[in-house]
């Protein structure tokens, strides 16, 4: 009884101790990305629908509506031949499916289309998927962000573990969690995506910044999926 | 591609009481202060101009500048008599032009 006890305070302590980014804003920036109306993804997700049913071999053709795909965004990185995260799943589906040219990285398309998928798994628990390829890239992704790197000598884990809910300058630092990708930030004045907020941040340290889609990138962000497993996702997030 | 707005309006809206108008266009609102990655000064591309027209006649405008942020958000409170049209104007540097209109529904 006493164990059961113990374990139960144990695993209560433990689920409190994780907070998305979107609990530890100001009360401003919470509410314009919980009003739909005020989102300032909005245009973005008009764009993704408009391109969703674009040509002959659309998005649509083959998927249907895009609430279809609620829970999809859910489940990535995956592995797929190689690591795959889910903007790197639209563009191979582009390719191999649509016969069209990938778009550039970071292409307002392309997260405009990312952000629709993710959008219909609002409120679904990030379940990232298991395996041994995933198993060795998260193990890998660990190390990355366990790493002192760059001119300033930090990890990630310094600022995001250690030193969370403090704050740098002015700014809350936050706990890092990946659950509202991709985000529309302030500071961008645009969407980005999860590999964007990576680079920015390994720029902030004065590392050299990973190309895009390479595979430190994917294995980050395959650790940090399951850093976050289990959080309600409310994607397209707005971030300061 | 297309310019594109979002504009909220109230499912239902009854006579002589305010609502809510919300209106978002995509825009960069380049300042004309910045620089590229070449080192070039980008050139200025704001819109600077917003005209709500209710069935013709103007019931709100605003001047915007190089201080407003991409994808400028106006939202602005507006009271109608009777049903009708409303139409959305924004107008900038480099020719830019774009209308939408709505029909006001009444509860």
């Amino acid at each position: 009884m006493r164990a059961w006890l113990l374990l139960v305070v144990a695993l209560v302590a433990h689920a409190d101790e994780r907070r998305s980014g979107r609990d530890t804003m100001s009360p401003a920036l919470r509410t314009l990305q919980a009003d739909d109306a005020q989102h300032p993804a909005q245009l973005a997700l008009a764009l993704g629908r408009e391109l969703w049913r674009e040509g002959a071999r659309s998005c649509a053709s083959c998927h249907g509506e895009p609430e279809k795909l609620r829970g999809a965004a859910t489940r990535y990185p995956a592995w797929d031949h190689g690591l795959v995260d889910l903007p790197g799943r639209i563009q191979r589906c582009r390719v191999r499916h649509q016969g069209q040219l990938a778009w550039p990285p970071e292409a307002e398309p392309l997260l405009a289309l990312t952000a629709l998928v993710a959008q219909q798994s609002r409120g679904l628990p990030l379940t990232p998927p298991r395996g041994p390829e995933l198993d060795a890239a998260a193990k890998r992704g660990r190390s990355l962000y366990m790493t002192r790197t760059g001119a300033l000598n930090l990890s990630c884990a310094q600022c995001h573990d250690e030193r969370a809910s403090l704050r740098l300058g002015g700014s809350l630092i936050p706990q890092g969690h990946v659950d509202d990708y991709p985000v529309y930030r302030l500071e961008w004045q645009a969407l980005g995506s999860l590999q964007r907020r990576l680079r920015g941040c390994l720029n902030g340290v004065r590392a050299r910044v990973p190309e895009w889609d390479s595979a430190e990138l994917l294995e980050l962000e395959t650790y940090l999926a399951r850093r976050s497993a289990g959080m309600a996702m409310q994607p397209p997030g707005v971030r300061p | 591609m297309a310019t594109r707005a979002v504009i909220t309006l109230p499912a239902a809206i009854k006579a002589g009481e305010p609502f809510e108008v919300r209106a978002t266009v995509a825009h960069a609102m380049e300042t004309g202060y910045r620089t590229g990655d070449d080192g070039a000064r980008l050139p200025r591309d704001l819109v600077r101009r917003f005209e709500c027209r209710l069935d013709g006649e103007l019931v709100f405008s605003a001047d915007l500048f190089a201080a407003v942020s991409a994808n400028p958000y106006l939202a602005f409170w507006l009271r109608a008599s009777k049903p009708g049209e409303i139409s959305f104007t924004w107008r900038g540097d480099k020719g830019f032009e774009h209308r939408e209109t709505r029909p006001l529904n009444f509860a």
